[in-house]
């Protein structure tokens, strides 16, 4: 059901963890089936200089969290505003339609966690 | 690697011995069994000896049994054919909260057609108030149908005392017997019931042949039209092979029963009394005791079902589970929310069902791997350690209680 990245996102996922003196942090619950996922950013300049995240959730959602933690890691904060749920499922090689709504988790977190950041640094 | 199978209640290996009966039915006697001829001949008397089988499991009389395609069918026609031949009569079904979906999505469908169904809430073990059943009768309710075994909880409901409340309030009485059969005795005639319907691949035969209970004298309308098969009760030409071996797997379970079973329990209460001794925060979902004796049903505090079973599956263990996310519906299971388990745990429940092929050695080996996959997923859980909480309130699926 799942391809090779996502099975290999899910069992070896990047990043995962919280970070003590995160300056930024996005929690978001996934309206449609329940789950849950966090992420911590660690933010020097304008770049992202250490990002990690906790989930709970199926193996899309933890996939796509590994997957987009490892995307926005080093990236400005507007080059990581960017980054879409479909260009996580797109790294990930494809997610099956029924679990296209779990790579929202992952965006939505980080685009919380840059909120959050921009919010405290405003 | 070794596969473990743990997955019996979704469906079983057709037993050997089942499949050498089915496999002549194939090639050798292939005649249509409604044919006159010699052909014909050579099956039918493969289909009343089946027929003789299953009858003999649930005590009824072989003309009591009607052949059909899967478990799904038999409560489609026992809903849906009640309803239709009983409509003078009332309108008014009565059945449970934790039913399977071939109940549910029937009884939902009936009340579209102007039905009324009631469906009766259980407590936090899965159990049902038999006073709220009696309560829920009136004078328009045609049909009770309560399962005898719930297939994700394993939970026994208490179908002679039901029966009792049936035959006084003299209302039909139906029950979905698919995970009760072979695994614990189901005698229709003392527990009075007057539809009990059958799933072959629960039990060692085949996929897609069923059977149903019918009490002599129980008006049904008719479900399948077309040929005169199975007393005009049910049209279709027979599935000779799938109904051989299901009569086979019906033999063997009646003489097995006494000595599978036991073992099967003993296997099942070693795992779980592992589980529950080795890793904290799991739920038993589920009575304790009035269950199947091959089913345990357990969640895991702050990790979700499907990435449990994704983990078990590098493993080579097949289990299931209760999540939203595995059952593409993005709901986590009705029976869970029926039974009010908090909505974290509902995504967390996982299902282990054992069956005769499973041994000392498949429970040793999931007790090894079971803890380290826990901990890893929980220390990837934001709610392992910390305060967030999601309370019961947030169960979307609480709509039938
Ligand atoms: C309790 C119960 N009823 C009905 C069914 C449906 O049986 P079938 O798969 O043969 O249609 C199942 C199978 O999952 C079941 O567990
Ligand atoms: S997060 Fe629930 S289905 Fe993916």
């Amino acid at each position: 059901m799942y391809t090779d990245k996502v099975m290999d996102h899910f069992s070896n996922p990047r990043n995962v963890g919280e970070i003590e003196d995160a300056n930024g942090v996005g929690e978001v619950g996934n309206a449609s089936c329940g789950d849950i996922m966090k992420i911590y950013l660690k933010v020097e300049g304008d770049v992202i200089k250490d990002i990690k995240f906790k989930t709970f959730g199926c193996g899309a959602a933890i996939a796509t969290s590994s997957m987009v933690t490892e995307m926005a890691i080093g990236k400005t904060l507007d080059e990581a505003w960017k980054l879409s749920n479909e260009a996580v499922a797109e790294a990930l090689d494809g997610l099956p339609s029924q679990k296209m709504h779990c790579s929202n988790l992952a965006a939505d977190a980080l685009h919380e966690a840059i909120k959050d950041y921009r919010e405290n640094n405003a | 690697m070794k596969n473990i199978y743990m997955d019996y209640n979704a469906t079983t290996p057709v037993r050997p011995e089942v499949l050498e009966e089915m496999l002549p039915f194939y090639t050798q006697h292939f005649g249509n069994p409604s044919s006159v001829h010699w052909a014909g001949r050579a099956v039918k008397g493969a289909i009343e000896k089946a027929r003789e089988q299953v009858a003999a499991l649930i005590n009824c009389s072989p003309a009591e049994v009607v052949f059909t395609s899967c478990g799904s069918e038999g409560d489609n026609f026992a809903l849906k054919g009640t309803v239709d031949a009983l409509k003078e009569k009332g309108n008014h079904i009565i059945t449970t909260s934790v039913e399977h979906p071939a109940v549910l999505e029937t009884c939902e469908y009936l009340e579209k057609q102007g039905c009324e169904v009631t469906y009766l809430p259980v407590d936090k073990e899965g159990m049902l108030d038999l006073a709220a059943l009696e309560a829920a009768i009136t004078d328009r309710t045609i049909l009770i149908s309560v399962m005898w075994a719930n297939n994700e909880t394993g939970n026994i409901f208490p179908i002679e005392e039901i029966g009792a409340i049936a035959r006084k309030y003299k209302v039909r009485f139906h029950t979905d017997s698919v995970q009760a059969i072979g695994r614990i005795p189901v005698d229709v005639q003392k527990a009075n019931v007057d539809l009990a319907v059958i799933s072959g691949h629960k039990l060692g035969a085949a996929k897609g042949v069923g059977a149903m209970y019918i009490r002599r004298g129980t008006r049904m309308t008719q479900f399948m039209h077309g040929g005169h098969q199975e007393r005009h009760r049910r049209a279709g030409t027979h599935n000779v092979a799938g109904i051989v071996g299901l009569g086979k797997a019906c033999e063997i379970a009646m003489q097995r029963m006494d000595e599978d079973m036991p073992r099967i329990q003993q296997l099942r209460d070693r795992l779980e009394k592992g589980i529950l001794e080795s890793i904290p925060e799991v739920k038993l979902n589920g009575h304790p005791q009035r269950r199947l004796p091959n089913t345990l049903n357990v969640s895991f505090a702050y990790i979700e079902g499907e990435s449990i079973l994704l983990n078990f599956d590098m493993k080579g263990i097949a289990a299931s589970s209760g999540s939203a996310c595995t059952s593409g519906s993005l709901e986590p299971s009705h029976v869970m929310c029926a039974m009010c388990v908090d909505v974290v745990l509902a995504h967390s429940s996982t299902r282990f069902s054992l069956g005769p092929d499973n041994s000392d050695e498949d429970v040793d080996f999931i007790l090894r791997e079971l803890p380290p996959i826990v901990q890893r997923l929980r220390e990837m859980s934001p709610l392992y350690n910390s305060d967030a909480r999601m309370s019961c309130s947030q169960c979307k699926v609480v709509r039938r209680a």
